[in-house]
């Protein structure tokens, strides 16, 4: 067969792997919703959840469908399709392809013409994410076990560990939004803009939630997360203007 | 009681059936597309691009596993890891239903609301993604355009910012101590930016999880 990186055979193999994978999560919605209705819980609150996921899911898939596009330069449509619909995250995937690219002697913006090329890039980004795919079904009882067994054993702490794991994660990510602060020293204000566009977002969600206490707007709460997350990548377009 | 066992024992076989499936199918992908081009990969740049990026993804990936699973329950971590984008969309998604259903990670309710969250996160994905790739043409020049990549280079703020405001402002106390650390290493270390963060995750985990035992134990919490 003539190669190409947009062969219909590609979109059709890819097309296969993503029902596929689509399946898995409309197999778990709906056994996670019948035990739902079996412990009794409230229909409402279900609903809530459903809805505001999809609501606050739009403007990162948006992101991750940029990714698609700028890998599509040189690798096509239909692999970074794959590649950033199943596992992967655009910065796994920029890395690992634009690795093995440069293993190639090729780049980021040239598209690729051999099968051999597109073969390897293929091989080098599975290979990288296909270790979470491995373990995971072999670790998880393991440790979602263990984390059953601590909430049954103290109550109180079970809670504050829970708690404690999330602070983690987010102290870990404000951090990163401090990574370039320092450079304003050389006048380079760029490593502002996550500053600023962080508080926006930060006050934008207080806000929320005070008007949802307050003027008692209880959609609100539920929105509040997509709410501040547009708001604040809608402010990120005039401060980085302002500050670069 | 009995019940609840087989749930989430369910979970557990369900999960490792599909997990099982996608892997093979997603490692066949490559081999298909060998076999129907009569191209194999060339061994040398594979063999130095692996060296390149297995250690360090692997080495990742094993660290995202123990991290994630708790927060994410079962059923949410088996189609979180099939899906990915876990700590820039299922993850932080999970997180904000389990919140607003007043519900935790580690009991059933939770279980569900996380599982419901990341699948129809899992779903709606696939479907913009789809929708995108259909309308490409159209719409690759008014997603590359210069005003909206500064939008779309700030998500990760945007995000965190809004999730912190939840979340520390229910937990002042235990909040102060990992959010000074984190700052702290990230303003001075320069190796740590963007393609480092994933590690510092469980870094941060790890450090607030003993600065909440230390303070549970004296009875500050």
């Amino acid at each position: 067969m003539d190669f190409s990186v947009n062969s219909p055979i590609l979109f059709v193999m890819v097309g296969i792997i993503i029902a596929a994978v689509l399946a898995q999560s409309v197999y778990f919605l709906v056994r996670a919703l019948k035990r739902a209705n079996q412990l009794g819980m409230d229909k409402a609150v279900l609903k809530k959840t459903m809805s505001s996921a999809a609501v606050f899911t739009i403007a990162p898939a948006v992101a991750i469908l940029v990714g698609v596009i700028s890998l599509s330069k040189s690798l096509g449509i239909a692999l970074p399709w794959l590649r950033l619909s199943v596992i992967g995250s655009l910065t796994y995937e920029t890395v690992a392809a634009g690795t093995a690219l440069e293993e190639l002697g090729l780049g980021l913006e040239t598209q690729i013409s051999n099968p051999h090329d597109f073969v390897t890039v293929i091989w080098v980004m599975t290979l990288g994410i296909a270790v979470g795919l491995i373990l995971t079904p072999l670790l998880t009882k393991k440790i979602q076990g263990g984390m059953v067994k601590l909430g049954k054993s103290d109550k109180k702490w079970a809670e504050i560990f829970n708690n404690a794991m999330f602070l983690g994660m987010i102290s870990a990510f404000l951090g990163y939004v401090f990574c370039d602060v320092s450079l304003a020293f050389n006048g380079d204000f760029t490593g502002l803009i996550p500053v600023c566009v962080m508080f926006v977002s930060a006050v934008v969600m207080a806000v929320c939630g005070l008007a949802s206490k307050k003027l008692n707007m209880r959609w609100m709460t539920d929105y509040a997360l997509p709410i501040s997350l547009v708001a604040g990548m809608a402010a990120a377009i005039p401060i980085t203007t302002w500050l670069s | 009681m009995k019940k609840n066992l087989s749930y989430l024992d369910s979970v557990h076989r369900d999960g490792r059936v599909w997990g099982f499936t996608l892997l093979v199918l997603i490692i066949a992908f490559p081999i298909a597309v060998s076999l129907c081009f009569g191209a194999g990969p060339e061994w040398g740049p594979m063999a130095k691009a692996l060296l390149a990026v297995l250690p360090m993804y692997w080495a990742v990936g094993v660290v995202e596993i123990f991290t994630y699973v708790p927060m994410l329950g079962a059923g949410g971590a088996y189609l979180s890891f099939v899906t990915g984008n876990i700590s820039n969309l299922k993850l932080p998604c999970a997180i904000d239903a389990m919140e607003r259903a007043g519900v935790k990670a580690n009991s059933e309710e939770g279980e569900i609301i996380s599982t419901i969250s990341i699948a129809v996160s899992s779903i709606v994905t696939t479907f913009i993604i789809i929708l995108g790739v259909i309308l490409i043409i159209p719409i690759s020049p008014l997603l590359s355009a210069p005003v909206m990549q500064s939008a779309f280079a700030q998500l990760l703020p945007a995000l965190f910012g809004g999730l912190a405001v939840v979340f520390v402002s229910k937990n002042l106390k235990l909040s102060i101590a990992p959010i000074i650390l984190m700052l702290v290493l990230f303003i001075f270390v320069p190796a740590l930016n963007a393609g480092t963060v994933g590690i510092m995750v469980p870094v941060g985990v790890i450090f607030t999880l003993i600065v909440a035992r230390i303070m549970y134990k004296k009875g500050m919490l």
